[in-house]
């Protein structure tokens, strides 16, 4: 690992030397934000440099594995970090993560109780993150071709009738969550024989599967290129402002619940800072600013609960508890069974 | 102080080389013999025995070498017409087959998609016209076709390059010799370009072969090539060694295809891939 780092840091050090790359800070007092793309409306970021005279290094990533690997490169020191659940709980295990003085934070007192519970699955003290956004995977499915009923199993997804019209996630865990869940084994299963069991249902699903996509789904469901897929519910939130003709449904088996959340990184050199920026979020305006701008389930009351009914009760961005209760947080793996999750995968993609 | 001026006019050039061929050259290398603790070993590179590896492998040399010939035999008979044209204007006629080369390729393949696609334009012609729609995308040979697609250009050029430098002498020579037009293509425009066909080859080869982002396009993450084993290992598995490994393992085969290319290639024009 340490020979990984200092090559990364050989190369960083000689790109640097051509862009002649170097922080400068205005007032002095800057905070290094590292989040999700699109994750973060602008202009409450502008309204925080605004307000504290602070001023935000913000910038973006795609996937929690890119985030690890720019964190880890260790270039930049970050203040704050955004990211899902599984990455936060192999951060914490590394000794990456600083405890959070919730004390600081006023209002954090808007976060929902049972999306603190559920952090338990990756931050069992729950001393190091605060909730952020939180969603479900479920079927995104077009009501003209497929009857609502049918959904509420993800058996329909090994209906024949739909060949050639299914799109299922193309990474190894929410792929295998599906027939894992259909076969009544938690999500987080390590055990050789069960994931072998969900290997061959996903192999025998995969003549009728139309494509593996991420982040293509919402827009080919929105055309009409498949009648059945496999999404996170902000994906499919996204695909119903498209098209009306969508409908969202998480199966009876159960589920994965998704908690994105801010954490302080070791390599944060200004905690005060850092949490006046987490307590900034929490604050009723800006966290329905940011709801407005993503547009996924937000764990903050006093935001939710000033929303309209209509919007309430969309159980497309908001799951309703009996949902959360038969979800499952995801765990992070150890080696061993990471390597063993891939090397399933790559089973089923070359077959 | 001629001399150093000059030397000092390399420098970025090899600045670049160093920075950004050897050295990652190098890291790979280095990552493809240690393991994450840094200790030596093969495993990454015996890893190629792995079944799913192997079968990946063998599914890209396929691949490649499906989209190597039939862009051999597409670019040919065009290379030949365009040659015979004698238009006023013939490089215009090149001109309108590099032009598409001015477009980024992940452009030109997600066009692809929007075409092929289950309610794409193909598929609405075929509805209109009372047909049954088709699959089309996401299958390997929608990977093929995209591969063909995006290299043919690789083949026409430098076959066009070879039949434009045969003089028009030798073959009105040859015709006052009595040579039918099948000896003289047999013995004289054949021969004269098989320089072009060799580089045509390499250049389509080699970047089928190591291709990921088609089949990842057009595959719909159906098709696994060896190219999208080896991006899941640094990109979703983050095992940078496994990754590099496997690389080292394509690297060979590539440098083996040229090699043999190369040692078939006796007049050495056009090449230069060395």
């Amino acid at each position: 690992m340490k020979n990984r780092l200092f090559f990364f840091s050989l190369l960083l050090f000689i790109l640097s030397v051509f862009m002649g790359c170097g922080n400068s800070t205005k007032n002095g007092e800057t905070l290094t934000i590292l989040n999700y793309g699109k994750y973060f409306d602008p202009e409450a970021l502008k309204l925080f440099e605004e307000e504290t005279g602070i001023q935000v290094d913000y910038e973006e990533y795609e996937s929690p594995e890119e985030m690890y690997t720019k964190y880890k490169a260790g270039s930049i020191d970050y203040d704050l970090l955004c990211t899902s659940d599984y990455m936060i709980q192999k951060l914490i295990g590394e000794g990456e993560v600083l405890e959070i003085n919730y004390d600081s934070i006023p209002n954090y007192q808007n976060i929902s109780q049972s999306i603190i519970d559920a952090s338990a699955a990756f931050d069992p003290t729950h001393c190091y993150t605060l909730p952020y956004f939180y969603g479900t995977v479920g079927i995104l499915y077009n009501t003209d071709e497929v009857n609502a009923k049918e959904t509420d199993t993800w058996n329909v997804l090994w209906d024949k009738k739909y060949g050639g019209k299914i799109i299922m996630e193309n990474s190894v865990r929410d792929c295998f969550l599906v027939p894992l869940k259909q076969l009544g084994y938690s999500l987080n299963s390590t055990d050789k024989t069960k994931l072998n069991e969900a290997l061959q249902m996903l192999t025998e699903q995969k003549p009728l599967v139309y494509a593996y996509f991420v982040d293509e789904t919402g827009d080919e469901m929105a055309a009409g290129n498949a009648a059945l897929s496999v999404v996170y519910s902000g994906e499919a939130a996204y695909a119903q402002s498209l098209a009306d003709n969508l409908a969202y449904s998480v199966p009876k088996e159960g589920s994965n619940l998704w908690i994105d959340s801010w954490f302080i990184p070791k390599t944060c050199k200004n905690q005060k800072n850092a949490e006046k920026f987490l307590d900034f979020l929490c604050r009723e305006d800006i966290a329905a600013m940011n709801f407005d701008y993503v547009y996924y389930a937000t764990p903050n009351t006093a935001v939710y609960d000033n929303l309209e009914d209509s919007v309430k009760n969309d159980t497309t961005i908001f799951p309703d508890q009996a949902t959360i209760d038969n979800c499952e947080v995801y765990i992070a793996l150890d080696e061993e069974s990471t390597n063993l999750y891939n090397q399933l995968w790559k089973e089923l993609k070359s077959n | 102080m001629h001399r150093f001026k000059r030397q000092f006019l390399s420098g970025p050039y090899i600045i670049w080389v160093i920075g950004f061929v050897l050295l990652p050259i190098l890291m790979i290398l280095y990552y493809g013999i240690t393991d994450s603790s840094g200790s030596v070993t093969l495993e990454n590179i015996t890893a190629i025995a792995n079944p799913v590896h192997l079968k990946s492998l063998f599914l890209s040399l396929k691949m490649a070498l499906l989209c190597t010939v039939i862009c051999l035999i597409l670019s040919y008979p065009v290379a030949m017409i365009l040659n015979s044209l004698h238009l006023k204007h013939q490089s215009f006629v090149v001109f309108i087959f590099v032009l598409p080369m001015w477009m980024n390729c992940m452009l030109r393949v997600l066009a692809w998609q929007l075409l092929l696609s289950n309610n794409g334009i193909f598929n609405t012609i075929l509805d209109t016209i009372g047909l049954p729609k088709l699959q089309l995308l996401y299958t390997p040979s929608t990977v093929v076709f995209g591969m063909v697609y995006d290299f043919l250009p690789f083949m026409i050029l430098p076959i066009y390059n070879a039949m434009d430098r045969i003089r028009t002498d030798i073959i009105d020579a040859a015709r006052d010799l009595g040579a039918s037009q099948l000896q003289i293509f047999m013995k004289i425009i054949f021969p004269l370009t098989i320089s072009g066909v060799l580089s045509g080859i390499i250049m389509v080869f080699v970047p089928a072969l190591t291709s990921f982002v088609i089949s990842n396009l057009l595959g719909g993450g159906k098709v696994l090539l060896i190219g999208n084993v080896i991006e899941q290992e640094f990109m979703q598995n983050m095992d940078w060694n496994m990754g590099s490994g496997l690389s080292i393992v394509l690297m060979i085969f590539v440098i083996a295809s040229m090699a043999f290319m190369n040692s078939h290639n006796k007049d050495g024009e056009g090449t230069a891939v060395w």
